[in-house]
């Protein structure tokens, strides 16, 4: 028998990014598949090429021998592919066992009423993902893992021949983490092909048969987990080469005055704990890196922090609480964030960027603030007439940056900066921050995937996992201690 | 079961409506007459908004085209009203299709502004060729559906009813059920097999050919076609009030608002210029605080 899912040459570009490049790879009946990658690398981008979500630039993908690269989707879901997206948004109004019955029905605008097939069928799926127990409630009353359930009965209604799961276990206690790891492997008892998405060779370990690691939307290693552990290039992906510190002019810890600190934070989105009890602080002038794999909750802690999302537990900077205070009003106390999404102006040019970053300084402070960066950033000069949308990924990082410095900040929180940069751009970018640290007595609270990236600056180094700190220490005692984890 | 519910309420409301004529004056008559081809209108511009996820700005586009084209070939064929009511909302059908089917492309607001123009131009045309149609003034009709007060209204109770009756159920079908799923999220139900647009470009017809009807049914009744009363953006902009202050995803919430416009705007015609006002401010105050509308707040307490 031949392989369900072939997927060969696979190519997408957004704009100038290519996200996947010549991507291939297929899955036997009764097999699954880890594709693993770090964010930004491009792996729910091929999962939404499979779908016919976005539609591939090149290539070929086929289900069961049928070509279906360019596809609508719901011609592709007919083909027999599933998909667990990694959020659920059921229909609210209608219960469970009718969100379950919507999956069976039939693409028909005649069938006006649902055949009797259909709601025994229905009661069949909900108990095997175990929600026989709840049919009958409205989804906004679940917990987040019956949600996921719902969602995974969703894409087994159709029996797809290929079962695409994003990031299965992400939100999931370890207990709910083995129930649907046996739904999972149900699949491939059935003789169901399944692709698995995750971040990190780990967490999907036991389960799968295969794995893949991609990295800047390329094909890197594939084979069983060990091998791809053990192999050097993704170890270089997730590790980094050697690990490096430098240390700074010293100030003796002892000595800092404490400028920002977290006690007993906690952040829920909807029903899935993001945070739990994180304590953390960051001396005046201190350099502190929060390592953790993505999911980790490192955004939300910051998040957390500049007020973005609510939170239990208390957040001062220099002394003061920040409870009840905007967004805004705690950027302009100074806590400045450079989102991991960069949220740059993209039709307006790097100056104009740059130049709003300023809006609050005077003139002449803006204008030495301006030029001092041009400085720290020298190729934002040759590009400032530019739009910022037509920058590569590392200029736009750098202009993230440097609007975010143009704030004056006193704390500069930098949300995963290497987030889908190639090499080489991660060195100009690490060589600005060591200066940045070198010359200014800034204080910058870091969050990384990117451990190479994160050490060699930090003076000290938190550890996040499942939303809370694992290990706390510093650069020199990381390798040792925590570097293990980190595959 | 809530759907059976709802239904048995609507049922004995529409059997005490309907024994009004035996004893109120035909002024509310024809009052409740206007407000039921209305309720008409709501109802099918709800199955778009509150179901298929699409705003429609001009829901006047659809009744005005199926209005018009009834008007016209009464008024220079002669032919009956039934064949001009029919061929009316077929008329609505096809220009709503014309319309929807390069408009469901676009993403975002511009399948609302696509609309909108719509509208516009219709009211263009109309004014345009006002030899033809009659312009501003408006367009009389030889024919009228009943010259006796009582008449009008049941058949208008008659047509809000049925027509209610049809669309509440289609949205509680199977098929609505993939129709609210699209519109919710058109990634998931792609993803589970449904075409969306196709589902889309279905409730867009349904909802063209309500309203074209009733658009239609209006002007025999009022003997009259006029850009007034079936075109203006402002007539569209009373069915969207009326939908949202009856409640989104109800459809029979949108009749509910729409029978309160046009009374409430009538009672408080003493008040002048201010009627218009007050009314304006009771339907914002709805919105702001109680977005899912009488209707939606009455069912659905709780959630969202």
């Amino acid at each position: 028998m031949g392989d369900l899912l072939e997927v060969s040459g696979l190519t997408k570009r957004f704009g100038g990014l290519v996200a996947v490049k010549n991507m291939h790879f297929s899955i036997a009946p009764g097999e699954i598949l880890g594709l693993i990658g770090p964010n930004g690398s491009g792996k729910s981008t091929v999962m939404k090429l499979i779908m016919g979500i976005e539609r591939p630039n090149a290539g070929s993908v086929r289900i069961d021998g049928v070509e279906v690269a360019g596809w609508p989707s719901h011609k592709i879901a007919r083909q027999g592919v599933g998909i667990v997206f990694q959020h659920s948004r059921p229909l609210h109004r209608q219960t469970v066992l009718e969100n379950i019955k919507l999956a069976l029905l039939p693409d028909s605008l005649l069938q006006l009423f649902a055949a009797s097939h259909i709601d025994d069928r229905a009661r069949e799926i909900a108990a095997r993902v175990h929600l026989d127990h709840v049919i009958n409630r409205l989804p906004g009353t679940l917990p987040f893992a019956d949600l996921r359930r719902l969602e995974l009965a969703r894409a087994i209604a159709r029996n797809p021949k290929v079962v695409l799961v994003d990031e299965p276990f992400a939100g999931l206690t370890s207990g709910e983490v083995a129930d649907f790891s046996n739904l999972i492997a149900s699949f491939r008892a059935e003789g169901h092909a399944v692709l698995l998405v995750d971040h990190n060779v780990k967490g999907v370990a036991a389960l799968v048969d295969r794995v893949l690691a991609m990295y800047l939307g390329e094909y890197v290693a594939e084979g069983s987990a060990e091998s791809v552990m053990q192999n050097e290039t993704v170890r270089q992906v997730y590790l980094g080469g050697k690990i490096e510190t430098a240390a700074r002019r010293d100030v003796a810890a002892a000595d800092r005055k404490t400028l920002l600190s977290v006690t007993d934070a906690s952040v829920f989105y909807g029903k899935a704990q993001a945070l739990e009890n994180v304590s953390l602080t960051v001396g005046a002038g201190e350099f502190v890196s929060v390592v953790g794999l993505n999911g980790a909750g490192k955004t939300t802690l910051f998040n957390a922090i500049s007020g973005l999302v609510p939170t239990t537990g208390t957040v001062s900077f220099d002394g003061a609480t920040l409870a009840g205070r905007t967004p805004a009003q705690i950027a302009r106390a100074g806590i400045v964030q450079c989102p991991e999404t960069r949220e740059l102006f993209g039709d307006m040019s790097v100056r104009e960027n740059l130049d709003l970053g300023g809006q609050h300084l005077s003139p002449p402070d803006a204008s030495r603030q301006l030029e001092w960066l041009l400085d720290l950033f020298p190729i934002l000069k040759s590009r400032a007439t530019q739009a910022a949308r037509t920058l590569s990924g590392g200029e736009q990082q750098m202009l993230a940056i440097a609007r975010s410095l143009m704030m004056k900040p006193r704390l500069l929180i930098l949300d995963e900066p290497t987030l889908g940069l190639a090499p080489v751009i991660l060195e100009q970018l690490s060589k600005a921050l060591e200066v940045l640290r070198q010359t200014t007595d800034i204080t910058v609270l870091l969050g990384e995937q990117n451990v190479t990236f994160a050490l060699p600056h930090a003076d000290r180094v938190y550890v996040l996992e499942h939303g809370h700190f694992i290990w706390e220490g510093t650069p020199e005692r990381f390798a040792v201690e925590a570097g293990a984890q980190f595959l | 079961m809530k759907t059976g519910k709802t239904f048995g309420v609507a049922a004995i409301v529409v059997v005490l409506l309907a024994c009004f004529p035996f004893g109120v004056s035909g002024y509310i008559l024809g009052l409740l007459t206007l407000a039921f081809y209305f309720a008409v209108f709501a109802m099918s511009w709800d199955l778009l908004f509150g179901f298929a996820g699409e705003v429609n700005f001009g829901p006047s586009f659809l009744i005005g085209v199926g209005a018009y084209t009834a008007g016209l070939l009464n008024h220079y064929a002669g032919f009956p009203i039934w064949a001009c009511v029919i061929i009316g909302a077929l008329a609505s059908v096809i220009a709503g299709l014309l319309l929807a089917i390069p408009a469901l492309r676009l993403r975002g607001p511009y399948f609302g502004l696509v609309t909108l123009v719509a509208v516009l131009l219709l009211q263009n045309v109309i004014v345009l060729f006002a030899g033809i149609t009659g312009g501003e003034i408006g367009l009389d009709l030889p024919d009228v559906l009943s010259i006796d007060d009582s008449n009008n209204y049941w058949i208008a109770l008659a047509f809000m009813s049925i027509s209610g009756a049809l669309l509440f159920g289609l949205s509680r079908s199977a098929v609505g059920l993939i129709l609210q799923a699209s519109g919710q999220d058109a990634m998931q139900a792609s993803a589970l097999g449904f075409n969306v647009t196709k589902h889309k470009l279905a409730a867009f017809c349904v909802s063209a050919l309500f309203s074209g009807l009733a658009g239609a049914m209006l002007i025999f009744y009022e003997g009259t076609a006029s850009v007034g009363t079936v075109v203006d953006i402002a007539v569209g902009v009373q069915v969207i009030i009326a939908a949202v202050l009856g409640g989104r995803r109800t459809i029979l919430g949108a009749a509910l608002g729409a029978v309160f416009l046009i009374v409430a705007g009538e009672l408080l015609r003493p008040l002048g210029e201010l009627s218009t006002f007050v009314v304006s401010a009771v339907a914002l105050v709805v919105i702001l605080f109680f977005p899912g509308g009488f209707l939606g707040t009455l069912l659905h307490t709780g959630d969202r």
